[in-house]
């Protein structure tokens, strides 16, 4: 049965291929009016430097975050798994 | 695969003869379509007049928004009986059964379809039978792979729990290449001179789409339904 | 944990204290000048991200398949990487885009396909917490059916517009970035691999400690 679902899923692929052989346009320009930041007189540029800071601030406090949360979860699972292995010795 | 199709049709027959008693889900699902698109009429506008833009954006949403609350009544029907235990408790293929609730949910989404495309047609002065053949073909490719992930998830959420809110949240992400393509498609037939050759780049994702999930769907289903 | 935990753990440390330095000491880019160097650690964050998604994607199919519980412990843990890596994906992003390009969001074919695959598997977490019994496996199937939708909605996404670096950048980087890039690279390899050895540990000794439960019930 899984054979035969795969032969036809190649078949339509194949077809699917086939169909697709005519290559359609390139894709669109941007019609919204979208200029290249360069462009753009120096007035209306922003400073780049908070950009910089906080991107590496965000990249930081998440993995440190994420990573003291893992800890405490581990440490707490090992505590109740210490404490249920003694009790389960004790019986 | 005889006896494959002969399943199938036989989940088929069962959920239509027993939806053309009330025919509940089919009225109310097309309602809740039709005031979908009235709420987009209503909410898009520019300078008082409805944008008509938008009008094969709200065709598919209209569409994934009624796929979604007919698929999440026709399992709660299943539920409510117990008979989708029961379907998997039968010693047959299986993947015929989710063929057969396939079927089903695409037969209603073709009805729900059959009112919305005139209904947004006629509201957003919208031509859609300007290429009725790529107009049919994405509809169809669309529909089935929205309805083919669709009927999974649902048949697989049939025992969860919060499954209502559940549906869309795990439906809508993995659906979203149809929506991409089946609005593109429609946008591109939609323009003044129809742009047949972008229809067909659509409607070519759209089938490797649907081969693709599918086939998905059809590996899944049973080790999905079953207990291990 | 084993034995080459600590001494790895360790040498993590050092690679990222020693990144600023690395990254520091590289060229400026031409066009993007100072903010291009978010780039360092936005890259190997967002190769994370996929490689995790990868990872969570064959451990579901196998737990689906062969109904390995391991598999499925492992597929929980690799889900939250994804989650988590695609967080600082998408937030050093747009910071970097703001300046560069001007507006912090454009639906480009790259952008799209890492928020779905960032939203698919905030997704895989909401329904393993709150599907209730039997939820890994309505998880399992969202990481599968997630995996094979990315290649779908990059193409998609494609014939929309495209503003995003184009995909050959990290050959065409200039001689001095490319130390530091791939410097950053390994240490992100090396902290995916320790986050995920602890994560997998926590679920590990939490299924261990359910056995036990059990176990005193009896």
């Amino acid at each position: 049965m899984k054979q035969r679902l795969v032969m036809i899923a190649v078949l339509v692929l194949v077809a699917g291929a086939l169909v697709l052989a005519q290559p359609p346009q390139a894709p669109p320009a941007t019609p919204d009016g979208f200029v290249p930041v360069n462009s753009l007189p120096q007035a209306e540029q922003l400073p780049a430097a908070p950009m910089v800071i906080a991107a590496y601030s965000v990249v930081w406090v998440v993995l440190i975050a994420y990573i003291w949360m893992l800890w405490r979860r581990l440490s707490k699972v090992e505590r109740e798994l210490a404490d249920l292995t003694r009790r389960v010795q004790d019986r | 695969m005889k006896d494959f199709l002969r399943v199938a049709w036989i989940v088929m027959r069962k959920d239509f003869t027993v939806e053309m008693r009330s025919r509940e889900i089919v009225y109310t699902t097309v309602f809740f379509a039709a005031s979908c698109v009235l709420v987009f009429a209503f909410a898009l506008v520019r300078e008082g007049r409805p944008l008509e833009d938008a009008a094969a954006g709200i065709l598919w949403i209209a569409i994934a928004f009624a796929g979604t609350l007919g698929l999440g009544r026709t399992f709660e029907r299943e539920r409510h009986t117990e008979t989708l235990r029961a379907l998997m408790l039968a010693p047959s293929d299986r993947p015929a059964i989710y063929v057969g609730k396939l079927l089903g949910m695409l037969a209603l989404l073709a009805v729900v379809e059959a009112v919305l495309v005139p209904m947004v047609g006629l509201l957003f002065h919208a031509p859609f039978l300007a290429s009725p053949f790529w107009m049919l073909a994405l509809l169809a490719t669309g529909t089935l792979g929205f309805a083919s992930v669709g009927t999974l998830f649902a048949a697989m959420l049939v025992r969860a729990r919060s499954r209502d809110v559940l549906l869309p949240v795990l439906l809508y992400p993995i659906t979203i290449p149809v929506i991409i393509a089946g609005v593109r498609g429609t946008a591109a037939l939609l323009q003044s001179t129809p742009d047949e050759p972008m229809a067909r780049f659509w409607t070519a994702l759209l089938i490797f789409f649907d081969v693709v999930f599918v086939t998905l769907s059809l590996w899944t289903f049973e080790p999905l339904m079953t207990e291990s | 944990m084993t034995r080459y935990f600590t001494p790895l753990a360790f040498l993590l440390l050092v690679l990222f204290a020693a990144a600023p330095v690395v990254i520091a000491g590289t060229p400026y880019e031409q066009t993007m000048g100072l903010v291009q160097k978010i780039f360092y650690f936005h890259v190997p964050s967002a190769m994370m991200m996929f490689v995790s998604a990868f990872v969570c994607g064959i451990a579901s199919a196998i737990y689906l398949f062969r109904k390995s519980a391991k598999a499925d412990r492992l597929a929980l843990a690799a889900g939250e990487l994804v989650v988590t890596f695609g967080l600082i994906v998408m937030t050093t992003g747009p910071l970097w885009g703001r300046k560069a390009w001007g507006v912090w969001w454009q639906w480009d074919a790259k952008l799209t396909s890492a928020l779905l695959l960032w939203m698919i598997f905030i997704a895989y977490l909401l329904v393993r917490r709150f599907g209730g019994p039997g939820s890994e496996k309505l998880g399992a199937a969202m990481a599968i059916f997630g995996m094979a939708n990315v290649p779908f909605v990059y193409v998609a996404s494609m014939y929309w517009r495209t503003l995003h670096p184009a995909p050959t950048v990290v050959p065409s980087l200039q001689p001095g970035m490319r130390g530091a890039f791939w410097f950053c690279v390994l240490s992100f390899v090396l902290l995916y691999v320790l986050i995920l050895t602890l994560r997998r540990r926590i679920e590990d000794q939490q299924a261990q400690v359910d056995q036990l439960y059990l176990a005193l019930e009896d």
